[in-house]
């Protein structure tokens, strides 16, 4: 598979003490969405930045679209799209004159940029809001309308920096359509952040989990969830004073059984698989199950294994260092 | 969607679409365009019409002591009362070069535009790092170097057109444009004040280039506007301040370029040596500091 993001050791100090990422290594291949998981203050903008060439690594090589970010990064330029964090649409100006705008940018000329943005317009649903200002726009809008900015120069490869940060629930899963739809119609390689669970889960092919500038684990979500070791069944007996936990761990995948009161949580490999089979060797032993279920891991727990804290834990704590580092950022 | 782009590889695509997008802030919002030129109208309006230095001579009858009149005879305090009048009127052509100091001041107000202008130019590429703007025009091929000259164009292009509105007014108010004046001058002198506010602009913005804080720029701004205008000749001629002044007043770039206008709209005749002098230095100002805008934004604007 080609790789289309490519980098080694990739590090960002600031002012050289700040270490916000740290000797990270990894590539995206052609037509997938990336995903870089992790809280506030992980890196994650930072190593977007520099992917895009808005600053620049303090050490390692990056390498986009084959060009190298240090070396040729005018030649990153061209062939990336990027949808920042925040809402940079001129707020003065209208969707359409934001776009255009965009497009001058790009140096594209004016009879094929009115073209383009009018077709992006209707891609993100904003065509019957192209004229009118931006201060007037939505939460969502302003998203949507970045999104097409971001488009404009019809780009390999798009930088999504927390595409859904601060939307409303159904905002949040229209923009994952939207994100679906660019991978699905126009094979476009999508480098995201994100510290939503469910946003990575639902949308990356792999994801990479950062946390203090570092990659501590890089996999597909159901590879991250099956590196747990295994699902949680829960089994409920009538029958509460016989401990049948040695009858359970016998059968094979059983990988742990715990008793509370009358129920057991069993971690199995294949839950769907190995469930009939304890079934069936309890009622072998005349124990009646009165309650039996399957829980697949998640990425919670997943984040929870590999940080040691769960990722709302982490946001609090986190939150002061990142909007202290956010300023130096920026 | 990905395929080859044909797209603008000139060093300049982009510099004009950034100019405009902050020029039409300015001329869609006319009430900012009002904002902007109301201090030097009060300037003119207030403190240039109070200060009327030429009154002082003129319209100011003084009581004389009796023992002083009586050593003179009336025809004897008659000569010596045109005497002093045509004194007057010798002081203040030899002080500011005209007979009213409003022209004089007028012109100083034309500066004092471009000054505020200019100074201000710093603050819109603070906020754009801060809405996180400058991060996306960053990530896009444009120029760096025309990310910051475009932030100069559009404070150089503000300034003239709010000079072009004060020289209106300062006319209307009552300033008196020299014998020689044809609008070939106007044309000269809004040749310097394009030159001074390049060379300002730049420097303000290369001041602002790593700001986050629109604070340390206002502060940068309410520091340094009144020293600027109160080290050069815009209000008050530079001959009457103490040597030290004087010397401040010598690199101060608004000297050259008040100068200039002066030249060209209220004084007469032209002193082309002088002329020569301050185009020379305003030149090599607006030069300087273009090229060093450009090449810290080359060097600084990614980090």
């Amino acid at each position: 598979m080609e790789d289309v993001i490519k980098v080694e050791g990739l590090t960002k100090v600031f002012n050289g003490s700040l270490t916000a990422v740290d000797h990270v290594d990894f590539s995206v291949h052609q037509g997938e969405i990336f995903g870089f998981l992790g809280p506030n203050g992980a890196g994650k903008t930072t190593t977007i930045h520099m992917l895009t060439t808005v600053l620049k690594p303090t050490e390692g090589s990056g390498y986009v679209c084959e060009h190298s970010i240090k070396e040729e990064p005018n030649e990153v330029r061209y062939c990336i799209g990027v949808v920042p964090q925040e809402y940079t649409a001129d707020e003065d100006l209208t969707g359409i004159e934001n776009i255009l705008l965009c497009a001058d940018l790009y140096g594209i000329p004016r009879s094929e940029s009115k073209k383009r943005a009018k077709e992006l317009l209707e891609l993100v649903e904003l065509s019957q809001f192209a004229n009118k200002k931006v201060q007037t726009y939505s939460g969502g809008m302003r998203r949507r309308l970045e999104l097409a900015c971001g488009l404009i120069n019809r780009p390999r490869v798009l930088f999504l920096d927390e595409p859904t940060l601060g939307l409303d629930v159904q905002t949040r899963a229209a923009t994952w359509n939207y994100i679906k739809r660019l991978k699905e119609q126009f094979d476009m390689t999508i480098f995201m952040t994100t510290h939503y669970l469910e946003e990575a889960d639902n949308l990356c092919d792999r994801i990479a989990i950062i946390d203090h500038g570092k990659i501590i684990k890089l996999d597909t979500p159901d590879a991250l969830k099956e590196s747990l070791g295994g699902d949680i069944l829960t089994v409920a007996t009538k029958e509460d004073d016989d401990d049948v936990s040695g009858v359970i761990s016998k059968i094979p995948r059983v990988k742990e059984v715990k008793k509370q009161d009358s129920t057991y949580r069993v971690k199995v490999e294949l839950g769907e698989e190995t469930a009939p089979s304890i079934l069936s060797a309890l009622m072998k032993q005349g124990i009646t199950i009165t309650k039996l279920s399957l829980s697949k891991p998640t990425l919670d727990e997943v984040y929870l294994e590999y940080t040691g804290k769960t990722i709302r834990e982490e946001e609090g704590t986190d939150m002061r260092l990142q909007r202290m580092f956010g300023r130096r950022a920026r | 969607m990905t395929q080859e782009n044909h797209n603008s590889k000139s060093m300049f695509h982009g510099f004009w679409a950034l100019t405009n997008r902050d020029l039409k802030k300015w001329y869609k919002e006319p009430v900012l365009l009002f904002m902007s030129i109301i201090q030097p109208i009060l300037w003119m309006g207030l403190f240039g019409k109070a200060m009327n230095l030429g009154a002082i001579f003129t319209n100011n009858p003084i009581q004389l002591p009796p023992q002083l009149l009586s050593s003179f005879t009336p025809e004897q305090l008659t000569l010596l009362g045109n005497y002093f009048k045509s004194l007057s009127g010798a002081i203040m052509q030899n002080t500011f070069g005209v007979n009213d100091y409003f022209s004089f001041m007028a012109v100083g107000m034309l500066s004092f535009v471009v000054v505020f202008t200019a100074m201000f130019s710093g603050m819109s590429i603070v906020w754009d790092r801060r809405l996180g703007f400058l991060n996306k025009a960053l990530s896009t091929p444009v120029a760096r170097g025309a990310i910051i000259m475009s932030k100069v164009l559009n404070s150089v292009l503000r300034s003239l057109i709010q000079a072009a509105i004060v020289v209106m007014l300062a006319w209307l108010l009552g300033m008196q444009f020299s014998a020689s004046f044809t609008p070939l001058n106007l044309l000269v002198a809004f040749a310097a004040l394009f030159l001074m506010c390049l060379g300002l602009s730049s420097l303000f913005l290369a001041i602002a280039i790593r700001s986050t804080r629109w604070e340390t720029q206002m502060a940068v701004v309410n520091l340094l506007n009144l020293p600027l205008i109160f080290t050069s000749n815009a209000l008050f001629p530079t001959n009457f301040m103490p040597d030290w002044l004087q010397t401040i007043s010598r690199i101060n770039p608004i000297t050259y370029g008040t100068d200039a206008v002066r030249q060209m709209l209220i004084l007469s005749p032209i002193d082309f040596g002088k002329l020569g002098m301050d185009f020379a230095f305003l030149g090599g100002f607006a030069l300087l500091f273009a090229g060093v805008g450009i090449i810290l934004s080359i060097r600084y604007l990614s980090r």
